[in-house]
């Protein structure tokens, strides 16, 4: 069973998500800002953490610096309403493994938050655009070759993913497991997350401003 | 600031109209035109008196160049139109007769005693033109600040006027000779504007606070408007259609589409480039059809001249009404995806899927709306579809880049 935490400040989306979970996931507790949060995740240690982007001191964020730099090796899965390419992107690079905006469906949820438990990332349809779309600008001279650009096999999963395929479905196209889609898409989180490519953000802040 | 300003209205001692400057049937700026509305009098009148003081060492000209700094431009709609060059050309054409006249006779010279009376008029209309009093209250703490701060100019300016004023009695006493007059007049007028320039620049640094003011304004306008009109209203729609869950959540999803555009999209010209078109084509379909149509983009590129990429987004278009008219899916993915020169965009569905041998010959939705088309334009289109596994189509275009 999944032990899973659930930070939002909004009382009413709380409860809706954990009706639609369903039986195979336990909610072991709510928080509905940065410092609880941070007291909740040390208290019950969950599984996953469902975070919210957008709270009342400092966001999902400020949760993932405090709670990842205290050495801590609890998985978040970023859930949020916001569609902005800093926030998704800011999220990612903060050490979320996951992104799937709250018009999810519950049992897609419950798919992402039992791959996320496993270790595995999530990429919904918007954040793989996002990816590509950082990675492709690659004008400047990259520091680390291996970090800072996709494989070609990465972005022919990544793009049926912007397409709209499921996991099983990129499996089948590829003539692969579904476990190599997971590590792909798991290798192109790593890179998002560590590659030094200043760009990215840059790209990511620059969207905002157009 | 809003507050103030509304109290200040309330007070109820603004009976004036504010001074504004017509767009329309302007010479110069409009100042003419302004002025004579204010006084209700002929724009005429008006013009001719500018130029009258004009000649009078240039008076007009200066009033009017401080006139139209400080009077606000009427606001107004569409393009701007043309000046009458041929009624300004005649002015100009009095202007320099008068000027020429003035020289030769000396009038021009002997007029000293019109400029106290010019002055004062000038005065009299910027007071009247102040007839907003916040304005005025801002101006008035504006220009004496600054008048504090550079006492030093302020002195010296005195100084001269006084200067230039003993100076100038002495001439009419003791030597009538035009040049020393002339001289004389040249050491008063550097004064006043010694004295006016710090003034000036307050006046203008307070237009440049107000207008920046006034732009924050427009955007909060701007925000409470979006609420006002789309939000608020949707959810007064959504309670009425409360019965029929698949109009709440058309109407939902529509609101939540537009803000999410306004919020996070940066505004494009959907007529422009394919990213914006694809995203307006399937906001459009999701609206008629009331399926989800979920687009994602990368990379963009401007339309063609050609039309090879009008086309292009006409077959997406299709695919789409397509998908949400005969698939059964709940939801549609549209990825759309710009590399280098050539555009691919794919549309695809979860439904219920056909045999595409199986199409008779006389279905125009796939074969000419889709593929046809695609093909006259130098494209492709491949649909990969099978009974119960849902349908994507693939459209590929190449443009060359301008």
């Amino acid at each position: 069973m999944t032990r899973v935490l659930i930070v939002d400040d909004h009382r009413l989306f709380r409860s809706g998500v954990r009706a639609e979970l369903g039986d195979s996931i336990e909610v072991v507790g709510e928080a509905e800002d940065v410092d609880s949060a941070v007291k909740a995740i040390a208290e019950h240690q969950p599984d996953v953490v469902l975070l919210d982007v957008h709270m009342p001191g400092g966001g999902g964020q400020e949760v993932l610096r405090r709670v990842l730099g205290a050495g801590s090796q609890v998985r978040f899965l970023a859930l949020s309403v916001s569609d902005a390419a800093e926030d998704v992107i800011g999220v990612i690079r903060g050490g979320a493994r996951g992104y799937v905006t709250k018009n999810i469906s519950g049992k897609e949820l419950t798919d992402a938050i039992r791959r996320v438990a496993d270790g595995d990332a999530v990429f919904s349809p918007r954040l793989a655009g996002f990816v590509l779309d950082a990675f492709a600008s690659s004008e400047a001279p990259s520091i680390d070759p291996e970090l800072d650009s996709l494989t070609q096999r990465e972005r022919e999963v990544l793009r049926l993913i912007a397409r709209g395929y499921a996991y099983k479905e990129i499996a089948k196209e590829l003539f692969i497991s579904v476990k190599t889609v997971e590590t792909h898409v798991s290798s192109v989180l790593r890179k998002l997350q560590l590659s030094n490519r200043h760009e990215l953000s840059r790209w990511a802040t620059a969207r905002r401003l157009v | 600031m809003a507050d103030q300003k509304i109290l200040a209205e309330q007070s109820g001692d603004t009976p004036y109209r504010r001074m504004l400057r017509p767009m329309e049937g302007r010479l110069l700026g409009g100042v003419a035109q302004g002025l004579a509305s204010q006084l209700k009098l002929d724009p005429v009148v008006i013009r001719l008196m500018f130029v009258l003081l004009t000649v009078i060492h240039g008076v007009g000209a200066v009033a009017y160049a401080v006139l139209w700094m400080i009077t606000p431009r009427q606001p107004h709609q569409g393009q701007q139109p043309q000046r009458d060059w041929s009624q300004l050309a005649a002015f100009s054409a009095i202007g320099v007769a008068l000027l020429a006249f003035g020289w030769l006779t000396g009038a021009s010279q002997g007029g000293i005693g019109m400029l106290p009376f010019a002055a004062g008029g000038i005065g009299a209309l910027i007071l009247w033109q102040q007839a907003d009093p916040e304005r005025r209250k801002g101006w008035v703490s504006g220009a004496t600040l600054s008048m504090r701060k550079n006492r030093v100019r302020t002195l010296l300016g005195v100084g001269l006027v006084v200067v230039g004023a003993t100076g100038f009695l002495a001439a009419e006493g003791e030597l009538p000779q035009i040049r020393d007059s002339l001289l004389f007049t040249v050491v008063v007028v550097g004064g006043l504007a010694v004295i006016a320039a710090p003034w000036l620049a307050g006046l203008w640094k307070e237009l440049q606070l107000e207008r920046r003011e006034r732009i924050r304004q427009e955007e909060r306008a701007e925000v409470a408007a979006m609420v006002h009109d789309s939000v608020l209203h949707t959810l007064t729609l959504i309670q009425r259609v409360a019965h029929d869950p698949r109009e709440v959540s058309r109407l939902a999803r529509s609101q939540e589409r537009e803000l999410r555009n306004w919020l996070y999209q940066p505004a494009q010209d959907a007529d422009a480039t394919v990213a914006a078109a694809v995203r307006r084509i399937a906001a459009e379909e999701e609206d008629s059809h009331g399926v989800p149509i979920e687009v994602v983009c990368v990379g963009d590129i401007a339309l063609d001249a050609a039309g090879k990429l009008a086309a292009t987004l006409k077959a997406a278009r299709q695919a789409m009404v397509n998908a949400a008219k005969y698939s059964g899916s709940s939801s549609i993915s549209v990825y759309a995806e710009v590399e280098g020169e050539e555009v691919t965009i794919f549309v695809k569905d979860r439904g219920k899927g056909f045999d595409l041998e199986a199409v008779p010959l006389d279905r125009m939705g796939i074969r000419e709306s889709i593929i046809g088309r695609m093909e006259r334009h130098g494209g492709a289109a491949r649909v990969r579809t099978e009974p119960g596994e849902g349908t994507e189509v693939m459209l590929t275009m190449k443009v060359e880049k301008a």
